[in-house]
This record gives C-alpha cells, structure tokens and sequence, in this order.
C-alpha cells in the first residue's frame, strides 16, 4: 500500500527524493478520511518554505485540510492537472496525485521521517483510537 | 460496511459509506436510505394536547388533520428556536414531535416546564428506531417491503402500517429535497429492517447513506440546521422561515416578541449564497459587505449535484436581495459570492 521509497510525516504527507528533487502528496490514509477531494491550493513557483510550513490545502466536501511541507524545499513544479480534477488525489493519491515538486534544501530531515513500515503501524495506531 | 464513523450527541453514527459525493448522488438520482434513529421523539397527550402544542410551537397545529403533519418551530418566550420539529397528529388528543437529537431533553424540559394544561408530556425517544428512505425511487423500493398503498399517502402525510410485518409509523416527508419517507419503529428491528430495505433497493440503486450526504442535500435543498442556521439566538422572521409562523393564531411563547419584531422590521435576516469564485465557504467564515464585516457562514459547503458551493448566511436585511454582490473571508483571503433565492434545488415535478 505504501511504496517503500517514500518517508511519511506524522501529517500525512509522503515525500521521496530523486537527486536533489523532492516531490510531495498527501497519503492514501489521508485521502481517505477526507473523502471526496473537490479542491486543491497550491503553491507558487519558487515559493521557499521550511519543513512543517502550510503550502496549500486540500478541501474535500466535509473538510479543509492544510498540507505542510514534510521538508524544506524550493518550488518548482506544481501539479496543475489537479485544478480540474482534484478527485485524482482519492484515486491515485501515492503517484499521479502528487502536489507539489522543489529543490530539497536540506536533504537530511529525510532521515526524521518515518519509513512505510513505521507510518504503517502509525496509521493502524490511529485507526484503532478511531474504531474505539 | 466500512463506514467512517462519528459521535453525533451520544450516538455513534456514519458520516459517509461509499463517498459523501455518491451518497448525494444516488438519493438525487435514485434511492439512498439513512439511519436517523439519533432524532428524539416526543409525544403530547391528553384532552388538552393541542393547547399545549399550540403553546409552544409557532406555526398553527388547529390546521392539521389527523395522519397530517406539520414543521414547525419550538419557540422561546423571544421568539427564537429552542429546536425546529415535525408535528404529527395521531388523533385530535394525541400529537407525536420529531425533534432534533441534541435537543431532545432539552425540548421535553421546556415543554413540561411551560405546560399548565390538562395534557400529558413524554419523552420517548428510546422507543423509536427511525429510517429515512430519500430518492425518486424511494416509494418504489418502500412498496416492495409493506401493503400499505404508498401513492395514497400525501406530502407531509403519514399512516400506520407493517413494513415486512414491523408495525410503522409511515411518514412522507424527509430532509433531503426529494421526495421519499420516514419510518418509525420499535428499536429492536432495526438491523432487519435496514437489510430488508437495502436489498430491496439494491437493484434500483439505493445505498446506504451517512451524516455527510445528509447536510449536504438539505443544505443543498435549503433547508435549515439547528444549531447552524437556528437556535435560541434567531428568530423565526430572522430564520425566513415566516411560512411557519402564524401570529394570528393566538397568543403561543414568542407571540408577543415576534409582534413587535414584526413591527419594527427585522436588522438580520438568513439569506442564500452561491460563490462565484473557486473558494469554498465553511462554516463560521466571515460575511462580508463593502470592505465591513457583516456576519457570518452558519452553512457553507460544496454540493455535490448542483456542483457549486453554497452556502447560508445572516445579512443585514438591506442587502438581503438574491443578485446583490458579497464577500466571504476564506482563510485570509477575499472570495466573492452573490446571494441567490433558495431553495438552491428544487426538484422536478
């Protein structure tokens, strides 16, 4: 369910990194306890933000989400296909679905993230306070 | 079922099955059945019933038939809402309130509190299960389960009856905007006969719906929530919901307030919106006109079937006419909206 080579925020975002590019989503759990997704915000190019800073939001029908930035990072790419069709984000959350893609500027708060397997229990943890 | 759950006023209840977006979908389309035995119940009884009822409520229950039903308003001595109900006459003795779960010991307080006839008051939420079956083909898929000839009971009527042999109070009303009933039974069948209604509307379509579905189809149908739209802070010309007031009737609690406020004109009154810009407004986001800040979303949402987002709001009463220009603060930022008539939706004869 979760890729292996993503690292998740107790927020429920999931980041990976290729060379210096880090790209950003919200996780299928999050997905899934907002619903129908019917509104993203995005961030501007270029925009800088430090780890645990807002860029952006995600709306489904019964909610508003704020989305925080699980690293530091310089935008460079935003997925603007979501504008007309924010439903992907239910659909395809962990690929097509990304959010937002920018320059990691400083790579090694990677290593503060939980890994699939960590964030898997985190989520069963919370499904079970849920539940009870 | 896989249903997301929520505790609603002491009850664990379903916010959404398969997706708040299909829930609404299907009760605009075909069918979608909810659990709504959350709302409270109340019966008034006794040679003096109707006084009481009179007394308390706003709109005028001496119109009503047997079988026949009413909405109305559960009035403070200010005119403003101590809960929004239905009134069911079971005889001319014997009248039956559907009330809003959070308020139902509240309610039943303030009815024996207030009542000084000859007539008896019980709180009996405990003893009624209700489902809601909401849809086009809602009387269609109904039929399948009871003899009772559905077609012969009219909008905002209801009759007695077995429900695959569950005896039923079977009302035609709903909080939906579509046309479809409301069952009331002993609790102890409601698992059969939600499966039993499920599978009869399988087929046609009909799924199971949750909380989520259920404000956005009233809100989308303009109908009020307590607690949102209404409480003990508005009042029932505040609300526009004149249609249910009836002055003339005699003296009730709120008569005298409601008199005045009619006399003087009203500073406030609910009103509402579409936005004409992407942003959604929420609930609680600020109102407002000319740069000022004027008042606030009591509803504000995405619907699913008209495709907008909508909301409901309280407005100065000057500026209250559907095509006058507003803004809603959305996190921060500006977003424009116009104030339209409502219902939103209405559905098609």
């Amino acid at each position: 369910m979760y890729p292996a080579n993503y690292k998740y925020s107790q927020e429920h975002e999931w980041v990976t990194l290729e060379g210096q590019t880090a790209t950003i989503g919200i996780t299928d759990y999050a997905q899934h306890s907002l619903g129908d997704v019917v509104f993203v915000e995005l961030p501007k190019l270029g925009a800088k933000f430090s780890a645990g800073q807002t860029i952006g939001t995600v709306e489904s029908v019964k909610a508003v989400s704020e989305i925080y930035s699980p690293v530091s990072l310089e935008v460079t790419e935003v997925n603007t296909a979501l504008a007309n069709t924010p439903e992907k984000i239910n659909q395809d959350p962990h690929g097509a679905a990304w959010l937002v893609k920018g320059r990691a500027t400083n790579p090694g708060e990677l290593a503060k993230l939980m890994d699939a397997k960590a964030y898997e229990a985190y989520v069963a943890e919370k499904e079970k306070e849920a539940g009870a | 079922m896989g249903a997301k759950m929520v505790n609603f006023g002491g009850w664990d209840m379903p916010v959404e099955y398969s997706g708040i977006v299909a829930e609404h979908m299907a009760v605009r389309t075909t069918a979608g059945l909810f659990d709504v035995s959350h709302m409270g119940e109340i019966e008034i009884y006794g040679s003096e019933a109707i006084a009481l009822v009179q007394h308390v409520t706003c709109n005028d229950a001496w119109k009503l038939s047997d079988g026949q039903i009413q909405y109305s308003g559960l009035m403070t001595e200010s005119g403003t809402f101590v809960d929004d109900i239905l009134v069911h006459r079971l005889g001319p003795a014997h009248y039956f309130l559907c009330v809003n779960a959070a308020n139902q010991d509240g309610d039943f307080e303030h009815i024996v509190t207030i009542n000084r006839f000859a007539a008896e008051v019980d709180n009996v939420g405990e003893r009624y299960s209700q489902l809601a079956i909401q849809g086009p083909r809602a009387r269609e898929i109904l039929q399948r389960l009871t003899a009772v000839e559905l077609g012969l009971i009219r909008y905002y009527h209801f009759t007695r009856g077995a429900v695959e042999g569950v005896a039923s109070l079977i009302a035609r009303t709903g909080y939906t905007g579509e046309d479809g009933f409301e069952i009331y039974f002993s609790p102890e069948h409601s698992e059969k006969l939600w499966d039993r209604l499920l599978d009869a509307g399988a087929s046609l379509g009909m799924i199971p719906c949750g909380l989520g579905a259920r404000n956005t189809l009233r809100l989308e149908a303009g109908m009020c929530l307590y607690g949102n739209d209404i409480d003990r802070t508005t009042t029932v010309w505040e609300a526009n919901l004149g249609w249910i007031c009836h002055l003339e009737k005699g003296l009730f609690l709120g008569h005298d307030a409601l008199a005045r406020q009619q006399a003087t004109g009203l500073q406030r009154i609910l009103v509402g919106f579409e936005m004409t810009d992407r942003l959604i407004a929420r609930d609680g986001y600020p109102v407002l006109s000319g740069e000022r800040q004027v008042g606030r979303v009591t509803s504000g949402s995405p619907v699913p079937y008209l495709k907008k987002n909508i909301g409901m709001a309280y407005v100065p009463f000057d500026i209250r006419t559907p095509g006058t220009e507003i803004q809603i603060g959305v996190r921060g930022q500006m977003a424009g909206a116009r104030i339209v008539k409502t219902p939103f939706y209405k559905r098609p004869k």
